[in-house]
Order: C-alpha cells, then sequence, then structure tokens
C-alpha cells in the first residue's frame, strides 16, 4: 500500500512545515524526520514526512513521473493572457 | 438599488416581497421587459436545440467562477458542442431561507457578464424559496435553445478509425478547483476553474475544420468518461497516448497527494473534438489561436476496436472505464 | 528525463524480462499500490503471459475483519461520536453495510487526508468523540502513531484511535509457510520499507528462499524490480535486495520506528479472507489505553459478522491463490458500483485494479 509524494520544505515551524508539491503547498507533520532542513526534499505519506531524500532521489522520483512541467506551465501562462 | 438582508419565506410567495426581489436583483442585472408576461417570445429556426441542467455546487463560490456563471457555461457549452448557435436562456432559483442576498446578487451579477460574454440572453426565470434547511444556499436550474444550421449534424456516434481525438486545454481544472475550496485538504496552490463558455470557440473550430464529426465537454466523470461514451457509441477504440495530455502542475500535484486520476476529473471549460486526419492541423490551429482553447492538444486517434485505451508512458497499455462513483482521497 | 527516453527504457525492460522468462514463474507483489501500478501503467499486457504477477494482501483496508468494520459503524451510530477516516474504507462493506452507507443514514462520517486533520477535527469538537480508523500498515500507522502522542501531550482526550493496524514481514512469511501458494519472488512494498528498512526481509530470503526486492511505485521502479527478482531467480540466489534505494535504506526510519513502539505493541490480527496471523497487529501501551477507541466508545462489536459473503473470491485473490478474473463473481455480479468483496472496493483492491484498469 501507501501512496507518497516527494515535496520541498518551504518553511519550518516546529514540527510542522509547508511542503511544496509541484504547485501545490500543504502543511506536514515533521514528527517523524526530526533531522528535517528547511529547504529538503521529504517524502510525504497520510501527511507526514516519512522520510528525508536528497535533491538528487527526490528529482529522480519526479523525472520517472515524466512530467512535461515546464510546457503545461507555458500553457497555463498561455490561457491566463486575455 | 440593492437589497439588504437575507432571502425569508416571503420572498417565494409571490407578493410584494417576490416582486421587489425581481425587479432589484433579477432585473436588475438580467434585463427584461417592462411588463413581465408568463413566457418570453422569441424569434425561432427552423431546427432548435434544446437543453436543461441543474446546479448544486458547492460552495457557491470558487476560485475561477460561481454557481451563477457554471449555470450559464454549463448550458451554453452543452448546445455550443452540439454545433448549435446558443441563443436564449432560462433561469430558475431555488433559494434557501436566509441566503444573504449579496450572495444572490453576486450570483446573479455573474450570470449576467457571462450571459454577456456568450452572447445568449436570460430571457425568463423563475424563483422559490425552501424553508432552511431544506436546500444547501441556492440551486440554479438553466435551460438553453440554439439555432441549428441547416445541414450541421455532430454526433458521437459518427467517429471514424483514423480520426484525431483533440481536446481545448487542461483538463481538470474545474473539478480540483471546487474540491479544494469545498474540502480544502488543507493545500493551497494555483487552483482555478477553467469554466467558461465555448461558443465562439466551438464555431471557430467548426470553420476551420467543417468535418468535425462531434464535440462534447468533459464535465462529470472527466475526458475518460466522456471519451469511453464516443468510443461505445461509434463502436470504435479511442487511444490516448498518455504524455500529450495537458494536466497542469498544481493540478497533478493536487490529485497525487489525494490519490486521484485527473483523467476523471470534471472541466467546465474545455471541449474535445473529433476530427478527420486531413482536418486535424486546421482543427488544432484554430483551437490554439483563440484564447479560450490555447492550451489544446491532439491527444490520441480513433481505431478500430473497442473501448478507450490509453498508451501510457511507459508503452504499456491500459483500458480505461467509466468513472464508479466519486474518486475519494485516498493513502493507497 | 525526456519522454522518449523513459519510454526507451521501458522497451529495454521488457525486453529483458522476455528474455529472463523461459517458464511458469509468480511473483508477488505484496503491496496495493504495485498492483494498482502494474495495472495503471498497463505492464501486464506487456510481460510473458506465463510470469504470474500475484496481488498479495496488501490492501490494508481489504484485509480489516468485517466485524471491525461493523464494530467502527455501531460506534459511528453513537450520539455524539465522529467517525473519521481515510476515503480508502468508506466504501469497504462490512457484514451489512459500509461507512458511506451508514453516512447516509445520518451517521457523522468525515474523510481526513492525514490522521492530523482528524486531532484537529478533535480540538475543534471538544464535546463530540472523534474516533479515528486505525488502518495500515507500517507507512501509515507511525504517522497515527505520531499523532496519538501529540493529542495526548495537548491533552486532546475526545480523540481517540479504532486500532486495526497489520504488520507486513510476518504475514508475508506466514504466506510461504501456508505452502498454498508458489510464490517466485516477492516484489516487497517500498514505502513500508521506507519505515522498516530492508533488512526486515532478511529472514523470509534466508530461510525460506524467496528473493526480495524493495521496489518503487513508478513504472520503470517496478520494472525494474521484475528484473532483479527474475535475475535472482536464474542465477538460483535468495536475496534481499533493494530497487528502490532512493527512499529506503537496509536500517528504515529509526525514529519512526521508536515512535511506533513506543505507542504500540504487537497482537494477533485477523486478516479478511485469511484469518489470525500471530504478531501482525498493534495494540495500544498502557500509556495510550484511554485512546483506544474500543474503549472510549462503549459499544460492543457486532456478533454476527459475516467475514466475506458467500463465493467471495477475495481470501484467494489476497493468499495468491486466484487472479481475480479467476473469481466466478467478478464483473458480473461483483463490481466497483457494488462490490460484493473488499477487493473490488478500495482502488488498490486487486479486483477494483484490475477491473478498472484491465487485465492488462
Amino acid at each position: 500500500m501507501c501512496l507518497a509524494v516527494p515535496g520541498q520544505v518551504m518553511q519550518l515551524d516546529g514540527t510542522s512545515a509547508r511542503v511544496k508539491f509541484h504547485g501545490v503547498e500543504r502543511v506536514v507533520q515533521m514528527d517523524l524526520v526530526p533531522e528535517v532542513k528547511l529547504g529538503d526534499w521529504v517524502l510525504v505519506h497520510a501527511g507526514y514526512a516519512i522520510q528525508c531524500m536528497d535533491e538528487e532521489e527526490a528529482r529522480e522520483t519526479l523525472a520517472l513521473l515524466a512530467q512535461i512541467e515546464g510546457e503545461m506551465e507555458e500553457q497555463s501562462r498561455a490561457e491566463a493572457k486575455p | 438599488m440593492s437589497v439588504q438582508g437575507t432571502i425569508t419565506l416571503d420572498h417565494g410567495e409571490g407578493g410584494a416581497a417576490t416582486s421587489r426581489l425581481v425587479r432589484d436583483v433579477f432585473l436588475r442585472h438580467l434585463g427584461g421587459p417592462e411588463v413581465l408576461e408568463d413566457a418570453a417570445i422569441v424569434a425561432g429556426a427552423e431546427r432548435i436545440a434544446l437543453t436543461t441542467d441543474t446546479f448544486v455546487v458547492r460552495p457557491s463560490v470558487f476560485p475561477g467562477g460561481d454557481i451563477g456563471k457554471l449555470a450559464v457555461c454549463g448550458t451554453v457549452n452543452d448546445l455550443a458542442v452540439m454545433g448549435a448557435e446558443p441563443r436564449y436562456l432560462s433561469a430558475g432559483f431555488i433559494l434557501e431561507e436566509g441566503l444573504e442576498i449579496a450572495l444572490l446578487e453576486q450570483v446573479v451579477a455573474s450570470m449576467a457578464a457571462t450571459a454577456a460574454e456568450a452572447c445568449v440572453r436570460i430571457v425568463t426565470g423563475d424563483t422559490k424559496v425552501v424553508a432552511r434547511g431544506e436546500a444547501d444556499g441556492l440551486y440554479v436550474n438553466t435551460s438553453g435553445v440554439g439555432v441549428m444550421p441547416a445541414g450541421r449534424t455532430l454526433s458521437s456516434a459518427s467517429c471514424e478509425p483514423g480520426d484525431a481525438v483533440l481536446v481545448s486545454g487542461s483538463i481538470g481544472e474545474h473539478g480540483t478547483a471546487v474540491m479544494v475550496a469545498r474540502e480544502g485538504f488543507g493545500m493551497t496552490g494555483d487552483f482555478k476553474s477553467d469554466c467558461q463558455p465555448l461558443g465562439d470557440l466551438a464555431r471557430a473550430l467548426l470553420a476551420a475544420a467543417p468535418g468535425v464529426r462531434c464535440m462534447r465537454d468533459p464535465t462529470r466523470g472527466g475526458l475518460a468518461t466522456t471519451l469511453v461514451e464516443i468510443a461505445l457509441a461509434s463502436k470504435v477504440e479511442i487511444r490516448l497516448r498518455e504524455e500529450t495530455i495537458p494536466v497542469r502542475g498544481a493540478v497533478r500535484g493536487a490529485c497525487e497527494l489525494l490519490g486521484l486520476d485527473p483523467l476523471y476529473v470534471a472541466c467546465e471549460g474545455r471541449l474535445i473534438a473529433v476530427v478527420p486526419a486531413d482536418q486535424a492541423d486546421a482543427a488544432l490551429g484554430a483551437l490554439r489561436s483563440h484564447p479560450r482553447g490555447a492550451g489544446a492538444a491532439s491527444i490520441g486517434e480513433v481505431r478500430e476496436g473497442k473501448g478507450l485505451v490509453l498508451d501510457t508512458r511507459v508503452g504499456g497499455l491500459r483500458p480505461l472505464i467509466a468513472l464508479e462513483g466519486a474518486q475519494l482521497p485516498r493513502i493507497c | 528525463m525526456s519522454q522518449p527516453d523513459l519510454r526507451e527504457r521501458a522497451e529495454r525492460c521488457y525486453d529483458k524480462i522476455a528474455a529472463l522468462v523461459s517458464g511458469p514463474v509468480s511473483l508477488m507483489e505484496v503491496c496495493g499500490t504495485h498492483t494498482m501500478a502494474i495495472s495503471r501503467f498497463g505492464i501486464r499486457a506487456r510481460v510473458p503471459e506465463t510470469l504470474r504477477l500475484l496481488s498479495g494482501p496488501g490492501c490494508p483496508v481489504c484485509v480489516t475483519p468485517a466485524s471491525q468494520i461493523d464494530h467502527l459503524m455501531a460506534m459511528a451510530r453513537e450520539p455524539g461520536v465522529i467517525v473519521t477516516t481515510f476515503g480508502d474504507m468508506l466504501r469497504v462493506p462490512g457484514s451489512k453495510s459500509s461507512l458511506e452507507q451508514e453516512r447516509t443514514r445520518g451517521s457523522d462520517i468525515r474523510v481526513v487526508y492525514s490522521p492530523h486533520d482528524a486531532m484537529e477535527i478533535a480540538r475543534a469538537a471538544p464535546d463530540r468523540i472523534v474516533v479515528f480508523m486505525g488502518v495500515g500498515f507500517e507507512t501509515t500507522s507511525p504517522t497515527i502513531a505520531a499523532t496519538m502522542i501529540k493529542a495526548l501531550a495537548a491533552g486532546i482526550g475526545n480523540f481517540c484511535v479504532y486500532p486495526a493496524f497489520k504488520v507486513v514481514p510476518p504475514a508475508m512469511d506466514a504466506l510461504v509457510a501456508s505452502g498454498e501458494t508458489r510464490i517466485d519472488g516477492f516484489i516487497c512494498p517500498g514505502h513500508v520499507s521506507t519505515i522498516i528498512g530492508s533488512a526486515a526481509y532478511e529472514p523470509i530470503a534466508r530461510d525460506r528462499k524467496v528473493p526480495c526486492v524493495v521496489t518503487g511505485f513508478e513504472a520503470l521502479d517496478v520494472l525494474e524490480g521484475v528484473i532483479l527478482l527474475l535475475e535472482q531467480r536464474a542465477a538460483g540466489k535468495a536475496e534481499v535486495q533493494v530497487q528502490y534505494r532512493r527512499a529506503v535504506s537496509p536500517e528504515g526510519n529509526r525514529t519512526a520506528l521508536d515512535i511506533l513502539s513506543r505507542t504500540f505493541t504487537p497482537c494477533d490480527a485477523a486478516w479478511r479472507g485469511i484469518g489470525v496471523i500471530p504478531g501482525t497487529g498493534l495494540e495500544p501501551r498502557e500509556e495510550f489505553l484511554s485512546m483506544d477507541a474500543r474503549r472510549r466508545v462503549q459499544v460492543e462489536m457486532p456478533k454476527d459478522a459475516v467475514d466475506l459473503p458467500a463465493g467471495c473470491g477475495c481470501g484467494e485473490v489476497m493468499r495468491g491463490l486466484k487472479v481475480p478474473t479467476e473469481c466466478a463473481m467478478f464483473g458480473t455480479a461483483c463490481t466497483p458500483s457494488r462490490p460484493i468483496g473488499p477487493c473490488m472496493v478500495s482502488t488498490e483492491g486487486a479486483c477494483a485494479a484490475w477491473y478498472r484498469y484491465g487485465r492488462g
């Protein structure tokens, strides 16, 4: 079982943090990864970080998701134009 | 003059309070004749398209729209994707006692603005008020009449092997924006409903590619459910290429976090078009050069066979079925 | 990585797999998210037919006994109780009903994304009792343990947990020991292993001689995991390997394991369709007994539970004896909109995944 998604810690406040996943941010609990630092990548399951990852490891997962993110963001900007 | 306060049962009794509400909220925004008759008389045509839809979205206001804008777009788009020219709408309201009139007014103003944008007129309407707790805020029903140009027939049953499948922009925007606005799940991000009227986009597409087999707007059930219906109606296989399907980062992020599949998340401002291969480039060009279709993409093709199949980004083949019940956030 | 690279790498994997499979091979994906990934990426259609990818008991909501679901629903009917749950659990049938059906009858049942959100609901509603349905394997149980520790510290006394957790390695061992089905290799669960570490599978590889590969959840991860298992088999080895190195270490997450053992202690557990497997459950330690929903909400567990309806093949599917299509009710009497067995419900339930995404 168990979906877990990598995200980056943008703000750290005690045991809770704001974590960024693609275009989404969410508060994530850090109780299980006390070593976490601002800017770290974490693997998130059910609102808790379950593991710190280095950036390269996280990016490997994101690369396997094979997202054509750049292109998508361009499109959304194009659509936002009047 | 703006009306203050909240909706009371009196607003639904047909007396002076009703008249004031109609005059100060509905007619003020939507316009109308001096004397209100029991029916609107409008110009007709040999063939008309007629559709109806009821809107119960929660919350009533969400990023990128509200229930009023949605109620106009939903009905206009159902006409537009049939190839009809949307002309007239009716609007029926069920209001819960205690509803803030300011909110009602915001919704009605938004309907007026969207109707103007879509070049349709709201020519008739109705209001009922129910006791507190018997409805959730407000519900809107719109029916729409469109004129069918002579000789135009679009049908989900007319797709042929070799046809191209196009979508006019990134998918899942509306469903994600509404879900985040309603449930929150603690997420923030760039969520915005794609809710928009598609009459002019459909017109531009049909002008550039008159052979269009069918158009659909993938609302409830999302892209996948709508394409399953088309494949079934035309007795063909539709094969999608996964990496060509436009999904914006925020939508993908939210779906990944919650374990949802964007292929099944509703759009309210996108159209799917199935186009003969020799008109596919012209059709895609027409969509992309229109502001409402700037993110259009060619996402697959029609083949001999059955059902909807996704050619996954690792070359696997995944049959897609219609949505079975609402998607739930999951951890597995 | 650009898209063509991904497709090319996948094609090379398919070729390698085809070359490595000479006769019948059965690999079991213990984890439902793998079942889901294999179906979602359409992998079955691209590997030799003699390679059977069996779904194990890896969907934690599917293996939750009907009696516990019935018990939770009885709690939800109590005045003042709010039941909170992951969305996965909402449609899983108990003996007669599901949480979703109970909600339509007026019970206050809410879907949450995180146990922390359930605790916040309790904090905001001090006059209600908030029960969180504690399902999950070792990936999830530490998140719930951490929430319980915080709730205790914050004095949120109206938050409690229904403990229905499961522990994975002893269940894998029991499956092999039963000898019921041939398992030539385990595709070990990636995120469970993030917590428990890959070393946890050493006894299975060493003593039971079954190769174990801890595998990630993207398509290439799964393909690479399958290749590693087939290579071990070809070389006559049975070892623990980690394909999913970016998230899994041999020792796991010590902090999470400490939090888990501070809060819970092992117990025997009933697995739906399988039976009791010793040492595969978790129950709260003394200090956390006040947060055990079974104590906090004084409702008897209904005694008339029917674990699986007659004719349901979920038990066989979860023990690897059948693939979903071999169940007589699959796709006819039992579909995701009218599920009979639990595996047809959760998106990662084997039957639901097979139905939704086809056999391929």
